[in-house]
C-alpha cells in the first residue's frame, strides 16, 4: 500500500504542476514531493530490513530491502536536484531562454521521470521493470533536449536511438528468460514475477539463459552507460540542464544497474556465477579503459564529469562481478555515494556555467580565489568522487577491490587500480587548472547565494558522514545485498 | 484450422516479415521503405492472429488486432509525416551499397540461425522453428541503422529491430503477459512520436536531414 502511495505522490504532483501555470510555490511543491519520497524510503527500509518483503496487487509491486534502499537513493538525489531546479527555471525564464509554459513542462517531466524510476525499483514483475526503464528514456529525451539548441537536439536524438535499441535487446532478453521459465519443467505456475523466476532459476535451460543474460547485459548496460554502449552518455549529460544531468548521472544509471543485479541473481542460479562474472569483468574493464583514455584529453568539464560516470559504472560492474555479500553491499554503498557526489558536481558545474558562461576547462580559472564557496564545493566534490577519505566512495571502492581479490579476481583489481590512478591524475590536473590560481587584479570576490550552496554542502556532508559512520546504513546494505546473493 | 494449414500460414506470415526486412535494404526510395514497413507490421499482426486462433487464445487475437492497427497502420503513418519534409526522400549515400547490404543481411540470417539453436531446441514446436527469422529481422534492423544516414532510415531500422523482437516473443512464448505486451507496444509508439518531434525540430530549426550533419558533439 505504501508503495502505491509512493508512486502516486510524484505522479499527482506532476498533474498539479501541469494544471497550474508556473509559480514559485509549484517549485516548492515539487521539492516537497521528493522529500516525501525520501522519508517513505526510510520508512519502507525500517519495515522490510529484517522482515519479509511487502507486496501489493498480486505481486506487481514488491518492496524488499534492495528496493527500499534504491527508493532512498532516488529520494535523496532527487531532492537535491529538484530543489535546485526551481532556481534553474527562474533564471532560464528571466533570461528569455525559456518561457513559463516550458518551465511547467520541465516540472511535469521531472516528476514523471521520478515516478518512472520509482516504479522500476518497486516493481515485482520484470516486465513492469522493463516498461518503467523504457518510460524513463522517453521522458528524459525531452529533458535532455530542453534547451532546444542544435547540440541539445543532437544529443537527445542519439540518446533516444541508442537507448531504445538497447532497451529492445533487454526486452528480448526478458522474453527469453520467460521462455526458459515456461520450459523449466517444475510443474509450478510461472509468471514474469521476479520471485517466481528466482524459484525456478535452478531449472532454467542454460543455453537459453546464456543468450538471454548476454542480451540483458547489453541492453540494460546501454542504459547504465557501460562501454562499449556508452556513446550516448557524454553527449546527453553535457547537453541536459544541470539538475537533469544530476538526476540522470546520479540515479538513472544505477536504476538500470539495479535491474541487472536482479537478473544476475536469476542467471547465477541457472549458470553459476562464472558466466555473469566474465561478462561483468569484460564490460567493467572496458568502461574503465574508455573513461581513462577519454578523460586524459578532455576539454569540457561537463563531459569530464560524464566520462567519470562511465568509470564509476565500470567499477560497480566489477564489484558485482565479485558478487559476494560484501561486494554487493559495497556496490550499493557506491551507488549512493557516487550519486550524491556526482549530483553535487553537476549542480555546481551548472552554476559555474551560469556565472562563467563556458563549459571549457581552459576558460575557467582560479575558482577558489574568485568564488570561494562554489570553488570549494567543486573541489570537495572532486575529492569525494576520486575516492579519497573521508567520503563514502573510499570505503566502497576499497571493499569492492578487497572482494575482487578475495574471489580470485586479483588481476582485475590490479588493472582497475592502474586505470583508476590514470583517471585520478587526469581529473586532478583538470581540476587544478579550474580551481587554483591567483585572482586577477581588480576583480572582487564573488559570493554565491546560500540557496545554491547550502543543499550542496549538505549533500557533501552526508556523503562524508556515510563514509565515517557506517551506521545506520550498514544493516540495510547487508540485508539488501542478501536479496540478490545466493 | 488443422495442423498443416496452421503451420503453413504461420510460415508464410513469418517469412513475409523477414522478406520485408530484406526489401527495406534493397529499396532506396524512403516512401517505398515505409510502405514495406507497413506490410511487415501487418504480417506480424497476422502471426499473432494465427497463433491466437490455433490456441483458442482470445487475448492473443486481440493483441494481434492491436498489432495490425499500430504497426501496420498507425506507426507507418507517423513516419510518413516526417517524410513530408524531405524534398528528395531517397537514401542517396548509404555507407554500404545495396548488393553488399543484401549479402550482409544474408550472413546475419545465418548468424541468427546459429545463435538461436538452444532456443529452437527448447521450444520444438512448428512455431519455434521460425524463431531465427525474428532474430534475423532484428539484426538486419541494426545493420540498416548503422549503414544508413537519413534520420528516417534510422527510425525504420529501429522499427525493424522492434518487429523482429516482437516476432520472437510471439513465436517463442505466444506473447508475454498482456500487461507487459501493452506497456511495450505503447512504449514503441511513444518512441516513434518522440523521434518524429525531434526530426521535425531538427529539420525546421537547423535544416538537418542527414545524420552526418550531426557533428556538433564529439571529443
Amino acid at each position: 500500500m505504501l508503495a502505491l502511495v509512493l508512486l502516486l505522490v510524484p505522479a499527482v504532483t506532476g498533474c498539479v504542476a501541469a494544471a497550474t501555470p508556473w509559480r514559485r510555490w509549484v517549485g516548492w511543491l515539487c521539492t516537497a514531493s521528493l522529500g516525501f519520497v525520501l522519508v517513505t524510503g526510510v520508512v519502507l527500509a525500517t519495515r522490510v530490513v529484517h522482515r519479509p518483503a511487502l507486496s501489493a496487487f498480486s505481486g506487481v509491486l514488491r518492496v524488499d530491502a534492495l528496493s527500499a534502499f534504491m527508493v532512498i537513493v532516488i529520494g535523496a538525489i532527487g531532492l537535491l536536484a529538484v530543489c535546485q531546479s526551481g532556481r534553474y527555471l527562474e533564471r532560464e525564464v528571466a533570461s528569455g531562454h525559456s518561457s513559463a509554459r516550458r518551465a511547467t513542462l520541465y516540472a511535469v517531466l521531472v516528476q514523471g521521470f521520478i515516478t518512472a524510476m520509482l516504479l522500476a525499483v518497486v516493481a515485482g514483475n520484470v516486465g513492469v521493470m522493463w516498461v518503467a526503464v523504457e518510460a524513463t528514456t522517453i521522458i528524459t529525451t525531452f529533458l535532455v533536449g530542453y534547451r532546444r539548441t542544435r547540440g541539445a537536439l543532437e544529443a537527445s536524438w542519439k540518446y533516444v536511438i541508442i537507448c531504445s535499441v538497447g532497451i529492445a535487446l533487454a526486452f528480448l532478453g526478458t522474453v527469453l528468460v520467460y521462455l526458459a521459465a515456461l520450459h523449466a519443467g517444475t510443474g509450478t505456475h510461472v509468471s514474469l514475477e521476479w520471485t517466481s523466476l528466482m524459484r525456478v532459476s535452478h531449472h532454467l535451460n542454460p543455453g537459453v539463459m546464456r543468450l538471454a543474460f548476454a542480451l540483458l547485459v547489453l541492453g540494460y548496460g546501454t542504459k547504465v552507460g557501460l562501454a562499449p554502449m556508452h556513446s550516448w552518455l557524454p553527449d546527453a549529460h553535457s547537453q541536459a540542464p544541470a539538475p537533469v544531468s544530476a538526476l540522470m548521472s546520479g540515479v538513472l544509471l544505477t536504476v538500470a544497474f539495479y535491474v541487472l543485479l536482479r537478473f544476475k541473481a536469476i542467471a547465477d542460479g541457472a549458470l553459476g556465477v562464472g558466466f555473469s562474472r566474465t561478462l561483468f569483468v569484460t564490460v567493467g574493464l572496458l568502461s574503465l579503459m574508455v573513461a581513462a583514455s577519454l578523460l586524459l584529453s578532455q576539454r569540457d568539464y561537463k563531459r569530464m564529469l560524464a566520462y567519470h560516470s562511465v568509470e564509476h559504472m565500470g567499477l560497480i560492474a566489477l564489484g558485482a562481478a565479485a558478487g559476494t555479500p560484501l561486494a554487493i553491499a559495497a556496490v550499493l554503498l557506491h551507488v549512493l555515494g557516487h550519486g550524491l557526489a556526482k549530483a553535487v558536481l553537476f549542480l555546481a558545474s551548472g552554476e559555474i556555467l551560469l556565472v562563467e558562461g563556458t563549459t571549457e576547462i581552459d576558460q575557467v580559472k582560479a575558482l577558489l580565489a574568485r568564488r570561494p564557496a562554489l570553488g570549494g564545493i567543486f573541489a570537495f566534490g572532486l575529492v569525494a568522487l576520486l575516492g579519497l577519505p573521508p567520503f563514502s566512495l573510499f570505503i566502497s571502492e576499497l571493499n569492492m577491490l578487497r572482494a575482487e581479490v578475495h574471489v580470485g579476481l586479483g588481476w582485475v583489481a590490479a588493472i582497475s587500480l592502474v586505470l583508476m590512478a590514470v583517471i585520478f591524475g587526469s581529473v586532478m590536473s583538470h581540476g587544478r587548472h579550474m580551481l587554483f590560481g591567483a585572482r586577477p587584479d581588480g576583480e572582487t570576490v564573488h559570493k554565491s547565494p546560500l540557496v545554491v550552496t547550502a543543499p550542496l554542502v549538505g549533500a557533501l556532508v552526508a556523503c562524508g558522514a556515510i563514509g565515517v559512520l557506517a551506521w545506520p546504513l550498514d544493516t540495510l546494505l547487508r540485508a539488501a545485498a542478501m536479496v540478490v546473493v545466493r | 484450422m488443422n495442423g498443416a494449414t496452421y503451420s503453413s500460414y504461420l510460415e508464410i506470415a513469418a517469412g513475409l516479415v523477414i522478406l520485408c526486412a530484406f526489401v527495406t535494404l534493397w529499396r532506396r526510395s524512403l516512401r517505398a521503405i515505409v510502405r514495406t514497413l507497413a506490410v511487415q507490421g501487418m504480417a506480424l499482426g497476422v502471426v499473432a492472429l494465427v497463433l491466437g486462433v490455433h490456441r483458442h487464445d482470445v487475448v492473443l487475437i486481440v493483441v494481434g488486432c492491436l498489432v495490425v492497427g499500430s504497426k501496420g497502420l498507425l506507426i507507418p503513418t507517423l513516419v510518413r509525416r516526417v517524410l513530408a519534409n524531405e524534398p528528395q526522400s531517397r537514401e542517396t549515400s548509404p555507407l554500404v551499397n545495396v548488393p553488399s547490404s543484401l549479402v550482409g543481411a544474408g550472413a546475419l540470417t545465418f548468424l541468427a540461425y546459429g545463435a538461436t539453436r538452444p532456443v529452437v531446441a527448447l521450444v520444438s514446436t512448428s512455431a519455434g522453428r521460425l524463431i531465427p527469422l525474428g532474430l534475423a529481422t532484428m539484426l538486419i534492423g541494426f545493420f540498416s541503422m548503422v549503414v544508413r544516414r537519413k534520420a528516417v532510415s534510422q527510425i525504420v531500422g529501429l522499427l525493424l529491430v522492434d518487429n523482429g523482437i516482437a516476432l520472437v516473443a510471439f513465436l517463442a512464448t505466444a506473447g508475454v503477459p498482456l500487461l507487459v505486451e501493452l506497456g511495450a507496444s505503447l512504449d514503441v509508439l511513444l518512441v516513434i512520436v518522440v523521434l518524429r518531434v525531434l526530426a521535425v525540430q531538427l529539420w525546421s530549426k537547423f535544416a538537418v536531414l542527414d545524420l552526418d550533419q550531426l557533428q556538433e558533439l564529439h571529443d
